[in-house]
């Protein structure tokens, strides 16, 4: 037997293998959003998809994305299975109705008589020089809402696994693609795998601090920790993968270990997924290994700036990351 | 009169709705517009004793256009309705008990309690659902549609909708979107002439929900909906052409809601006149007549089928009244699927 082929692929390159493979498997998947079909995608994650599934199966829609995401979910109730891009994340805002009343809640408004098999995928994030309505971070919305799950894969390896994990499962999946992540190349497997919704994974052990980080932040985490471990603090980075439903155990077994907690992430600090975090490790048995007040960098209390300058500052960089950390195992926070 | 003699005169003078029908079918629609307004009258006198909480919005006097549109669809056919969706629960078939069960907030209805009267759906019956968002059940109605098309069946998807919803984004974009891709799927306005408080006159740009029709290229029909007929043979027409593959329609019943819009209407927005005037012109009463005019049924017939949707309503509430109540350890029960936080 041939062992596994595994190469080097760009995120979206696994996205759009992730697509193939739920299509080949599947003949009810389908996908549907702007400009996926001969445009490629305005990230070009669609590519040629449409030349090898015709239109049928990757359907470009009318710059509608309410009545879009509405046909997405009255597809899903009799049964097929569309996955939604949205160009931006930013223009989920205009179909929040469907997701939030509608796809999120029928299955339980029905007593559970019904599942809305449906996957929306949102290229979010800032770092492009786009500005303040194509480059926020909405995943902590969303997660706000029981129904949903909602997921933020770091790597080309999870992206394509928890696509697909998100094509099979029964009910709405919001998967949250930091765009900077797109053109990052990693080992993925050429055959179909799932990674789990709802489970993270620990990126880096580490005894000093647990960093819980999300998509792209998990990788200025990791930068910080290297630096860090050069001045001798091992820091332990947590890739949350899942922000609904979150992974409790492995933040409250690693914040035990550490007795320290920061949690780093691009959407608007307050309120956001830090809070959450934070509130997991209070609440439970590891509160009482906490050696240090909790550290939060997220977002800036601000739209994402047009200015490169101030466009980097409204985000945690890995700079900023290294000094707070440095600066709480220190003692001075 | 021999019976080919019959035949052909039925053939040149009867209208298309009393040939397409058999008497059996006629009396069915009559019996399920008696049995909507008999439920909605035992909703409202449930709630006034206390028996239910919540809020309610009655269809009375809009029986014709649910029981008219449904009498074309099967099982397999969808549709999608909202807040005031009774009366389309019912005439695509469910079952008042469970309604009712679904009422009263037990395990036993519909939704096992959990939706209530805006979200009473019978899956089985394919009817996805009542909604509680104005124009929420439009685009989700274009997606059943297109989900028919790509697994090429021959079923229709059926949108009910007020005036007010066809001044929601949600309606113009499903609406072009089903046009662009010839879907097959039929939009029923039911016109009642307000949305809440505020009149078509003052929030609609154009005379008629459908003159907006013409902006998607599809045929756009104005029928009495008080008059089953009416909306019945529209929708015949309609629904022959999109499981044709010609795309879709839209219908505009003109009607009128003789209660207010919801518990808290305290009808200052129009007249006591206005609501008699179209109190006078009630569905099945109207239809009552036209089937006693054509000797299909006789009023001690009426009076049967009457006393008969009486009695059935009254057992749908014992049956209610006698159901369980949820545990409120099941408070997130199927808000997943699967998994450990199902």
């Amino acid at each position: 037997m041939n062992a596994p082929i595994t190469r080097e692929l760009t995120y979206s390159q696994a996205i759009q293998e992730a697509l193939a493979q739920a299509m080949d498997a599947d003949p009810t998947v389908f996908l549907m959003g702007e400009d996926i079909g001969v445009y490629g995608g305005a990230f070009q994650v669609t590519g040629d998809l449409v030349h090898r599934y015709g239109e049928d199966r990757v359907m470009d829609t009318p710059i509608a994305e309410l009545g879009a995401a509405g046909v997405a979910v009255g597809a899903a109730l009799a049964g097929c299975k569309p996955v939604f891009e949205f160009q931006f994340s930013d223009f989920s805002a205009l179909a929040l109705e469907q997701i939030v009343n509608q796809a999120a809640k029928i299955r339980f408004m029905l007593g559970g008589k019904i599942s809305v098999p449906l996957v929306m995928r949102f290229p979010a994030g800032s770092g492009t020089g786009a500005a303040a309505q194509h480059s926020q971070s909405l995943e902590a919305w969303l997660a706000h809402v029981p129904g949903l799950k909602v997921v933020q894969p770091s790597t080309p390896y999870d992206v394509k696994g928890m696509l697909l994990a998100a094509i099979d499962d029964p009910d709405p999946v919001m998967v949250f693609e930091h765009k900077l992540l797109y053109k990052m190349k990693g080992d993925v497997p050429a055959e179909p795998y799932r990674v789990p919704i709802g489970k993270a994974i620990v990126r880096r052990a580490g005894t000093s601090i647990s960093i819980v980080a999300t998509s792209i932040m998990v990788h200025r985490a990791l930068e910080a920790a290297e630096i860090l471990s050069t001045e001798g603090i091992e820091a332990e980075v947590i890739d949350l993968r899942t922000l609904r439903p979150i992974d409790r155990e492995t933040i409250i077994e690693s914040v035990k270990k550490t007795g320290r907690l920061a949690c780093v992430y691009e959407g608007v600090k307050t309120l956001g997924i830090g809070a959450e975090i934070s509130a997991i490790v209070t609440e439970s048995e590891a509160f009482d290994y906490l050696d240090a007040p909790i550290l939060r960098l997220g977002g800036a209390e601000a739209p994402i700036p047009y200015n490169p300058v101030l466009e980097k500052a409204a985000v945690p960089q890995t700079d900023l990351v290294v000094a707070r950390v440095r600066d709480l195992l220190q003692g001075r926070v | 009169m021999n019976m080919t003699a019959r035949r052909e005169a039925d053939a040149t003078n009867e209208r298309p709705f009393y040939r397409q029908f058999q008497p059996e079918a006629l009396k069915e629609a009559l019996r399920r517009m008696y049995l909507i307004r008999r439920f909605e009258e035992g909703a409202e006198d449930s709630y006034m004793r206390g028996l239910i909480h919540g809020t309610m919005h009655l269809s009375i006097g809009q029986e014709a256009s649910a029981v008219g549109s449904c009498m074309h669809l099967g099982k397999t056919d969808y549709i999608t309705s909202t807040h005031r969706g009774h009366g389309h629960c019912i005439a695509k078939g469910a079952d008042p008990k469970l309604m009712f069960a679904e009422f009263f907030g037990k395990e036993e209805g519909y939704c096992r309690g959990r939706g209530g009267s805006m979200h009473i759906a019978d899956v089985e019956s394919g009817n996805l659902g009542a909604n509680g968002i104005v124009a929420g059940g439009i685009p989700i109605a274009v997606g059943a549609a297109l989900a028919i098309k790509k697994q090429k069946r021959d079923d229709v998807a059926v949108s009910f909708f007020g005036d007010g919803a066809s001044n929601e984004g949600a309606f113009h974009e499903a609406l072009n979107m089903a046009a662009i891709w010839k879907l097959p799927v039929v939009f029923v306005c039911e016109n009642n002439k307000y949305g809440m408080s505020v009149s078509t006159e003052r929030s609609m740009a154009v005379e008629h929900v459908a003159d907006r029709a013409a902006g998607y290229r599809m045929p756009g029909i104005i029928v009495d909906g008080n008059r089953i007929e009416d909306v019945s043979e529209a929708v015949m027409e309609a629904t022959a052409r999109a499981r044709a593959g010609e795309g879709p329609s839209l219908i505009e019943c003109k009607t009128y809601r003789i209660r207010g819009h919801s518990k808290s209407d305290r009808n200052r927005y129009r007249t006591k006149e206005e609501i008699e005037e179209w109190a006078a012109k009630d569905p099945i009463r109207h239809f009552e007549l036209e089937l006693i005019a054509r000797r299909l049924l006789t009023e001690s017939d009426v009076d049967t089928i009457r006393a008969a949707a009486e009695q059935e309503i009254a057992e749908a509430i014992d049956f209610a009244r006698n159901g369980t109540d949820p545990s409120p350890d099941e408070v997130t029960r199927d808000v997943y699927t699967i998994g450990p936080w199902a």
